[in-house]
């Protein structure tokens, strides 16, 4: 206790003793548990011919395979940009004072979220069923519905009107986020509502925006492995077209798969850079790995020279 | 503006009062938070509005530029009724574009600044001026770092807001609002949100502005400053003006009991 009432010169701990740090048992067992785990997986994969990585690596690059990414890719860029514009549209109504314009956008909220993709889909698909004929009001002006419908129409509409559904309520959080001084400040300014909103307001909402955007993209990337039920040619309905014919089901589907993890892997770096755009003037950001793997690079560039 | 004669006060006259407020009254449901104000603000006169907290001296400042609607009583600012469009017996009810364009005459600083954080302090100045006068980029830009240097501020102009302390922050938004150029400028308890030591570089920004001739309607609980600059006090409580005059005698020496207790207990 005595050491209490005279601290001891920092100089003088560092040179009587000398500092034993903790042993993290725990995590390096864990750390062996998951080695050994992976070992066992890696192993497996490898040695078990059925996985078929011969066939993997044939159709991977398959014309018609990268053509079904092609049209997965369409499908994903369309019906996102449609989705999205179509939810600002909706967040802006469901935010609107007027109860027909709010109550209008609630019900199709409700609708496209209560029901579905799937069955959605299948109703587009088959629209001409409930529409042989669409017509326009106009004399002498009508589609037949069979003609007009098709599947890939079937397969963005589907698609594009159920995610407006779930991105509006993303951006409505987004833009309930943004403080009201923030509106109160553009007003008294005299900015518009629509210059309000168009230049504070949902900037600063793009900060609450972007990740669930990014897990969005993600799902609909993955989500439009549907349509193949409505036999649009994107990735999975490539590759089921190939095992239909020689029965190499399972490497198809990994071929797929790669493919799969190969786009979220690039989307994912894609959000980490527009999260940072959109965080300018909000925090100090840590470097990008790459910032990181330049400085590392400069530093032993200097070293070596030294 | 038109050849149709007009409601507003004194317009035969030259000296057209600011603001005029004639039994502004105001509820938000069943709570009546002005309860039929009068006031009327001189061109180059500094009001401040002192009171309680919940007596309405905001609310009503709010009112002055629309960003409240009143519910009865009539409200001018300079020879037009806040809100309205007179044509000859009828008042329209301006559009949001109206609404918006008479605003940009009337400069409004608030409590926590409200400066916009993805934007420089550069772009928060020439934002408005930009897009809502139409006014040419660099004469705006001049103008804008000008106004910055006059607050102590040039070094500033590129960081973004959440890097300055508080005080700068206000005067930012202080030089963001005189950046449009107003005719009058809103306070609204603009140092209640600061650490005291950093309250006096803003109310001395505020105070040089007053002896440049400004219009100034500022609800605070600085009663130094209120002392100091302004040239009356109206003091505020229950949703009315209970006593209004010259800014020494209202702080110095009030005639109302209740103005005497609120300025024993903030003192």
């Amino acid at each position: 206790m005595s050491t209490l009432a005279e601290p001891l010169d920092v100089a003088d701990v560092a040179t009587q003793f000398t500092v034993v740090r903790r042993r993290h048992t725990g995590r390096w067992l864990a750390a062996v548990v998951v080695a050994v785990l992976g070992v066992v997986v890696a192993q497996n994969v490898l040695s078990n011919s059925r996985f078929g990585w011969d066939v993997v690596g044939q159709y991977i690059s398959d014309a018609s395979i990268i053509r079904g990414l092609g049209t997965t890719l369409f499908l994903t860029v369309v019906c996102m940009a449609i989705g999205t514009a179509l939810a600002v549209l909706l967040a802006v109504m469901r935010l609107s004072s007027n109860p027909v314009v709010n109550g209008a956008a609630f019900v199709y909220v409700s609708f496209f979220r209560g029901t579905p993709v799937l069955v959605q889909l299948l109703f587009w698909f088959n629209l001409a069923a409930l529409y042989p004929v669409i017509s326009f009001g106009i004399p002498g002006v009508h589609l037949d519905a069979n003609t007009l419908i098709t599947p890939m129409l079937a397969a963005i509409m589907g698609l594009a009107l159920n995610e407006a559904a779930y991105m509006s309520e993303i951006v409505r959080a987004g833009i309930l986020s943004v403080e009201w001084g923030q509106s109160d400040a553009a007003s008294a300014l005299g900015l518009t509502k629509g210059q309000t909103m168009r230049r504070i307001v949902l900037p600063q909402a793009m900060r609450v925006i972007v990740p669930p955007t990014g897990n969005e993209t993600i799902g609909m990337l993955k989500t439009t492995a549907l349509v193949s039920v409505i036999a649009v040619p994107e990735l999975l309905f490539s590759s089921q077209v190939i095992y239909a014919r020689n029965y190499e089901t399972i490497p198809l589907l990994i071929v797929a798969s790669l493919w799969y993890l190969a786009v979220t892997a690039v989307l994912g770096v894609g959000q980490y850079y527009i999260e940072r755009h959109f965080a300018r003037g909000n925090r100090n950001l840590p470097p990008t790995p790459i910032q990181r793997l330049r400085t590392f690079a400069r530093a032993i560039t200097t070293r070596s020279t030294r | 503006m038109t050849a149709v004669p007009t409601l507003s006060p004194a317009a035969s006259t030259t000296t057209r009062p600011m603001v005029r407020a004639e039994q502004v009254r105001k509820s938000y449901g069943p709570l009546e938070v002005l309860q039929g104000i009068d006031l009327e603000i001189a061109t180059g006169e500094v009001v401040c509005l002192i009171g309680p907290s919940g007596s309405g001296k905001s609310t009503f400042l709010r009112c002055v530029n629309h960003l409240e609607t009143i519910d009865a009583g009539r409200l001018w600012v300079g020879d037009e009724i806040v809100g309205y469009r007179q044509r000859g017996t009828k008042l329209h009810e301006l559009s949001d574009r109206e609404v918006c364009r008479r605003r940009t005459d009337i400069g409004m600083v608030f409590q926590h600044f409200n400066l916009f954080p993805h934007m420089t302090v550069l772009q928060n100045l020439m934002l408005a001026p930009v897009t809502v006068l139409k006014e040419d980029k660099e004469v705006v830009r001049a103008r804008a770092l000008a106004l910055l240097e006059r607050v102590g501020l040039a070094a500033k102009a590129d960081a973004y807001p959440r890097s300055l302390s508080g005080g700068q922050q206000q005067r930012v938004a202080i030089a963001r609002a005189l950046t449009m150029q107003p005719k009058l400028m809103l306070f609204d308890e603009p140092t209640s949100a600061l650490d005291p030591e950093l309250v006096g570089d803003v109310l001395a920004v505020m105070k040089d502005l007053a002896q440049s001739g400004m219009t100034m309607l500022v609800v605070t609980h600085e009663i130094g400053f209120a002392r100091d600059v302004a040239d009356r006090v109206a003091f505020f409580d229950g949703g009315r003006i209970v006593e209004c005059g010259p800014a020494a005698q209202v702080v110095t020496d009030p005639r109302h009991e209740r103005t005497r207790e609120f300025l024993a207990a903030v003192r």
